[in-house]
């Protein structure tokens, strides 16, 4: 290859302001006028960005001890259950957490005006916490009940924990029945109404490293509008998925897990949604930057919303009942432009992903990277891809009764 | 010429009047009704946009008035809060009237309060909850 540069090299670029970077979005544009290899040996680096609903996150606070001390057993957030079976005052606060009592989709489809997303968002937003803890006492932390206010810079910690974030590749969620549904690609009408999609496309961080051959453990990220860090792979990570020739999946593929302090970061850029009939969940600011180390790498970041297609769900009854069954695929193009085809029926698409909040976040990457208060790490491991081999697997289906499966 | 989006609230003993008849024959109004809910002998509502000369629109509200209808301006019943909105576009497919829409290609939502009917469905449809509704308003919520 023609062009070799390392992340050393961006780095020191980035010191002495002499560093170059685009978005995914206008290095379209930039590659399309000039050529992959030309581009390679100008640019280097190209930021992505994605805004969208993700539930697999939470964050894990130490909320520290009272006097006399307490092992929390049991404890709520702002009436938000949070996880407490780690040590004594560690907690975890998960996005779709909802206060014990919710009435759910008791009166369906329900509300699910607050839950663990928002409780993160307010923590974020510096407001006042209410923390109700139940304990059975020990001789070591005697304390039973223990009720306190309190504001994420009066904490010990507080780290933002994503098992599972920034999918690559979603589906476009269609309703092929006769009623509306409420699900977690939002409301959908009946008889192929709409089409919800949930991918920020060619802004996408994993449709620009496809393969993850940059992407790695230790990759420093824009994180909630702060800075976060690739914890590992994320859960239900798939690298397996079909890919077209551009190394792009066609179905939901790779993820990652992320981790970042939660005190540098922004409400902005985590929001706690309410998804009608479904539940409570977060919605993750996130930009992952990508070191133009040669052309190959490159020729990735170039792949335009034309390119990159989504397979089309019945969220009636193909998703609920795991059936595989796809209505086909969409382009990201079509479903950027307002509708699609599906079956021979023209639908208006919406997506859950906000395009113009990945637009801003790969522009604000960009920005710190040119100002020079954002470098870039070198993985301390690869994630597993392609030749990993992953079987993606459905939970096991056997009788704990039973002498055979 | 004044042309206005009202939300008429009936109680249950005028609700059998023939009150559009009126509007028109008496007041010379233009009636564009855009939704209605009238059941006898229950409180009803008629969201319509009135149009006509202004000295005509002022004599026919006193005599509404007069009728012990309630007359609610649709204008700013339901408030969408730029600050809250992600620009997502959940809503866009929901809004049966477009008033909720996408700006392309900036992939911005924007609201045009003119087109809305104060159906209330983006209420909930919105996971950031950046659509209000007034206390008082059409649905009398």
């Amino acid at each position: 290859m023609k062009v070799n540069r390392t992340i050393e090299e961006i780095n020191e670029k980035i010191k002495y302001g002499k560093v170059v970077v685009f978005t995914a979005e206008e290095i379209i544009e930039v590659i399309r006028e000039k050529g992959v290899e030309e581009a390679a040996s100008q640019v280097d680096v190209v930021t992505t960005g994605t805004f969208g609903p993700m539930c697999s996150s939470g964050a894990f606070l130490n909320v520290g001890h009272p006097k006399p001390r307490i092992k929390l057993n049991e404890v709520t957030l702002n009436g938000v259950e949070a996880y407490s079976g780690i040590a004594a005052v560690d907690l975890y606060i998960g996005a779709t957490a909802l206060p014990k009592n919710d009435p759910a989709n008791r009166n369906y489809p329900g509300d699910f005006s607050y839950g663990g997303g928002h409780v993160i968002e307010d923590l974020v937003a510096g407001k006042e916490i209410h923390l109700e803890g139940r304990a059975y006492g020990t001789d070591c932390y005697p304390r039973k009940k223990y009720e306190t206010l309190f504001r994420l810079e009066e904490i010990n910690e507080a780290i933002l924990y994503n098992p599972r974030n920034a999918y690559q590749n979603y589906n476009v969620a269609v309703n092929l029945g006769q009623k509306t549904i409420y699900t977690y690609m939002g409301i959908l009408k009946s008889n192929l109404g709409n089409a919800n999609y949930s991918s920020a496309g060619q802004l996408s961080p994993l449709f620009n490293d496809p393969l993850l051959k940059t992407i790695g453990i230790g990759t420093r990220i824009f994180l909630g509008g702060g800075i976060g860090y690739v914890a590992w792979h994320g859960t239900q990570h798939n690298p397996s998925a079909e890919r077209l020739e551009n190394g792009t999946p066609r179905f939901p593929a790779a993820t990652l897990a992320l981790i970042g302090d939660l005190k540098q970061m922004q409400p902005r850029w985590l929001r706690g949604l309410s998804y009608l009939g479904y539940g409570a969940t977060l919605q993750v600011g996130l930009g992952v930057p990508i070191p133009i180390l040669n052309e190959e790498i490159m020729g990735y970041c170039a792949v335009s919303d034309a390119d990159l297609q989504a397979p089309v769900i019945d969220y009636s009854n193909a998703y609920p009942n795991r059936e595989s069954d796809n209505l086909g695929h969409v382009s990201y193009a079509e479903l950027r432009s307002g509708t699609i085809m599906v079956q021979g029926k023209q639908m208006p698409t919406a997506s859950l992903s906000s395009y113009a909040g990945a637009r801003e976040i790969a522009a604000t990457l960009k920005t710190w990277i040119e100002k020079g208060s954002f470098s870039l790490t070198s993985p301390a491991a690869a994630l597993p891809s392609v030749e990993a081999g992953i079987k993606f697997k459905p939970m096991p289906d056997r009788d704990p009764e039973g002498q055979e499966g | 010429m004044t042309r206005k989006k009202i939300v008429l609230r009936f109680p249950p003993h005028v609700v059998e009047q023939p009150v559009i008849y009126h509007l028109i024959k008496d007041y010379n109004l233009m009636v564009n009704i855009l939704r209605a809910d009238i059941n006898p002998r229950k409180e009803g509502r008629l969201m319509m946009e009135l149009s006509g000369e202004d000295a005509d629109y002022r004599r026919a509200v006193q005599w509404l008035k007069k009728q012990e209808l309630k007359i609610i301006n649709l204008e700013q019943q339901i408030s969408w809060s730029e600050e809250r909105c992600t620009h997502c576009g959940a809503c866009t497919v929901i809004c049966p009237t477009a008033a909720l829409n996408f700006e392309r290609p900036a992939m911005t939502v924007r609201f045009e309060e003119d087109k809305c009917i104060i159906c209330e469905l983006c209420l909930r449809a919105c996971p950031a909850r950046a659509m209000e509704a007034l206390a008082e308003n059409a649905n009398g919520r």
